[in-house]
């Protein structure tokens, strides 16, 4: 018997993207990739690209996808798994896709613990459209719309979507991870296996918030850039792992799991 | 199967699961809770699934994924609903995917009201998302009928890919009558694997992708041309309506569609009794529109009267069918109040003693 020597390609396509130089959307497509490929559920994995700058990322998968509008990915995920449980379904969302336009879908379909996973890349900024301010933008961080920075009197502060999701009484796998620098790489992909591993299981819903650069937009240069995301981004929005479908609630409501009502004969 | 009495609202539902309906997402909107409600029951029975949505936003967009992996799916909805639903109903169509929308209509603008209107003609008609895009609509009559033209109506979806939009109105939702199932109902287009669904790739088959974005302006255009020719096909092919009396002479041709086409019917034969002959055409698909039937059914009338839910919508579409060849008159009640056949007979009475405004034409 010969042994194959040539693998399947993998579930990231051989092509060039459009990406920024020093932009970590093309690190966190590798890493899905990456785990498609070593759970081996390629051929039954649809991706969800956002509008956003990754809104072709259904050219760079080497994976059937849908193209959802703005903000909407939770929504067309809920809609996919309810019609084919089988599948193995993952939304790609920025920050403000996800946060902004698409708040009320990613809150739903959270908490109706739709078994999906949602990549969510918070960059801090409206990349695609130039810069403008995002709900995640910093205090007194500088953009297209802020052009004095933002003001939280006027625009509140930064939402941190995997506390504000970790609340949810539903159980699920919620965690941040930041891609800027190789150590941190790595934690970003153990968390990503271990979403995409909960729904393989029939778990829960699951989404690994990652910290990514836009040098563009910030007017930063790459390399600048990860010191940049490290100084300022990662202490408002701390690593680590947030909430577990079997781990105690953040904090533990005094009532008790839902059960099934009965029903007569 | 035997006639069963039901309301319209889970007739509707009940073709849905007759046609293989498996999938339901929606968010409650009166006049047409019904229809969730009963789908919330009954497809759980059939191991289907039912999705109460947090918003239209949502329930549309759910749509749009379930279609695209190539199930039969539904959703329905009244007014202020649909409005929300527009950007789903863009995509869905953008990206070509078989849907079956409902859309119970309700009195307008706004809030409006809950009673029964045919406010949204023209949204559900001329577009209502954005872009150059054609919904195929079936306004049915009857519960009888709107059964009929849910089961059709996925078959339809399929065959073109492209989301159709049952438009009916509260009395439709509300009515109580007699349906009929027919148990070895063949399907009325030769329907195709769907190959173009996303349902994983395993490289048997070029990757699905389904999408409405083309960055390239020259295959954009081209995308739309492909649109455009699918809705010409439609034009071509799919235009339903029904004529009343037209076999006999008449001086009025009526144009109505939906339950107020019922009205107008009931007005029709008590204009018999008083010696006055009229006679009707009943647009059933609405896009496309009959321009042609209802010319040639104008030809032996006077004058023409269109009878509306709404300040006048469809109208316009009689008026391009007519071409200004015939004097167009107009009766519309809103806001949810009903046209009776007594002011249509009346209408009829006033154009006959030349007594009627012919509608300006601006
Ligand atoms: C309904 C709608 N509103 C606005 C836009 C314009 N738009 C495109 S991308 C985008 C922002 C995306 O930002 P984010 O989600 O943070 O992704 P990033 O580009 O930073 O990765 C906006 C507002 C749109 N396409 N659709
Ligand atoms: S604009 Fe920002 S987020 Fe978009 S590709 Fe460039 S660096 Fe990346
Ligand atoms: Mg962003």
């Amino acid at each position: 018997m010969s042994e194959a020597v040539f693998k399947n390609p993998g579930s990231l396509a051989d092509v060039q993207t459009h990406y920024c130089p020093g932009c970590t959307h093309g690190v966190i497509h590798r890493m899905v990739a990456e785990i498609v490929d070593e759970l081996g559920v390629k051929e039954r994995t649809i991706g969800i690209a956002p509008v956003g700058c990754a809104v072709l990322a259904y050219n760079y998968f080497n994976l059937d996808f849908h193209e959802a509008s703005h903000g909407r990915a939770p929504a067309v995920a809920t809609g996919i798994k309810r019609a084919r449980p089988d599948l193995m379904v993952f939304a790609y969302q920025g920050d403000g896709d996800l946060a902004s336009i698409g708040a009320a879908e990613i809150v739903h379909c959270a908490n109706r613990g739709e078994k999906v996973t949602v990549v969510f890349v918070n960059n801090a900024i409206y990349g695609m459209t130039g810069g403008q301010m995002a709900p995640t933008t910093l205090p007194g961080q500088i953009a297209t719309t802020c052009p004095t920075g933002r003001d939280t009197d006027l625009a509140g502060f930064p939402i941190r979507i995997a506390e504000m999701l970790s609340t949810l009484r539903t159980p699920a796998f919620i965690a941040r991870a930041s891609v800027h620098k190789p150590i941190y790489a790595v934690h970003a992909k153990q968390m990503l296996r271990e979403a995409f591993t909960y729904q393989k299981d029939d778990r829960c819903f699951s989404l690994v918030e990652i910290l990514s650069t836009c040098p563009t937009n910030w007017g930063i240069p790459p390399a600048e850039s990860t010191e940049w995301l490290e100084k300022n981004m990662i202490p408002y929005y701390p690593l680590g792992v947030f909430k577990r479908p079997d781990g105690e609630d953040r904090a533990p409501l005094p009532i008790r799991p839902a059960r099934r009502p009965h029903h007569a004969e | 199967m035997a006639k069963k009495l039901m309301k319209g609202s889970e007739a509707i539902g009940e073709a849905a699961v007759q046609a293989g309906c498996k999938l339901f997402y929606g968010y409650p909107i009166t006049p047409q809770n019904e229809i969730p409600e009963y789908m919330s029951h009954r497809l759980p029975q059939i191991g289907g699934t039912f999705v109460q949505a947090e918003s239209e936003v949502s329930a549309s967009n759910m749509l749009y994924g379930a279609a695209g992996s190539g199930e039969r799916v539904m959703t329905s909805s009244s007014s202020p609903g649909i409005s929300l639903m527009t950007e789903a109903i863009s995509y869905m169509a953008g990206s070509e995917l078989p849907v079956v929308l409902v859309n119970i209509m309700r009195a307008g603008p706004g809030l409006g009201g809950i009673l029964p209107s045919q406010a949204d003609y023209f949204q559900a008609t001329k577009g209502g998302g954005h872009g150059d895009y054609r919904l195929l609509v079936l306004a049915p009559w009857s519960v009888q009928e709107a059964a009929d033209l849910v089961q059709d109506g996925f078959d339809l979806a399929d065959h073109y890919r492209n989301p159709v939009m049952i438009l009916g109105d509260g009395l439709i939702g509300q009515m109580m009558e007699p349906v009929e199932f027919h148990k070895d109902r063949k399907p009325i287009k030769e329907l195709k694997e769907k190959i173009w669904a996303a349902t994983g790739y395993d490289g048997t088959r070029p990757r699905a992708i389904i999408n409405s974005l083309f960055l390239d302006p020259a295959t954009l255009e081209k995308h739309n041309h492909k649109l455009q020719a699918k809705y010409a096909e439609m034009t071509r092919d799919e235009i339903r309506y029904e004529t009343y009396g037209t076999d006999k002479d008449y001086d009025i041709l009526i144009v109505a569609y939906g339950t107020v086409a019922r009205v107008c019917s009931t007005a029709m034969e008590d204009l018999e009794a008083d010696g006055i002959k009229a006679a009707m055409i009943r647009p059933i698909s609405l896009f496309p529109f009959p321009y042609e039937a209802i010319r040639k059914a104008a030809d032996k009338a006077d004058a023409v009267l269109v009878v509306e839910l709404s300040a006048g919508q469809m109208i316009e579409d009689v008026r391009l069918a007519l071409e200004g060849n015939k004097p167009i008159h107009f009766h519309g009640r809103m806001g949810g109040m009903l046209a009776s056949p007594e002011e249509v007979m009346e209408k009829v009475k006033e154009i006959k003693a030349g007594k009627s405004q012919e509608v300006s034409h601006v």
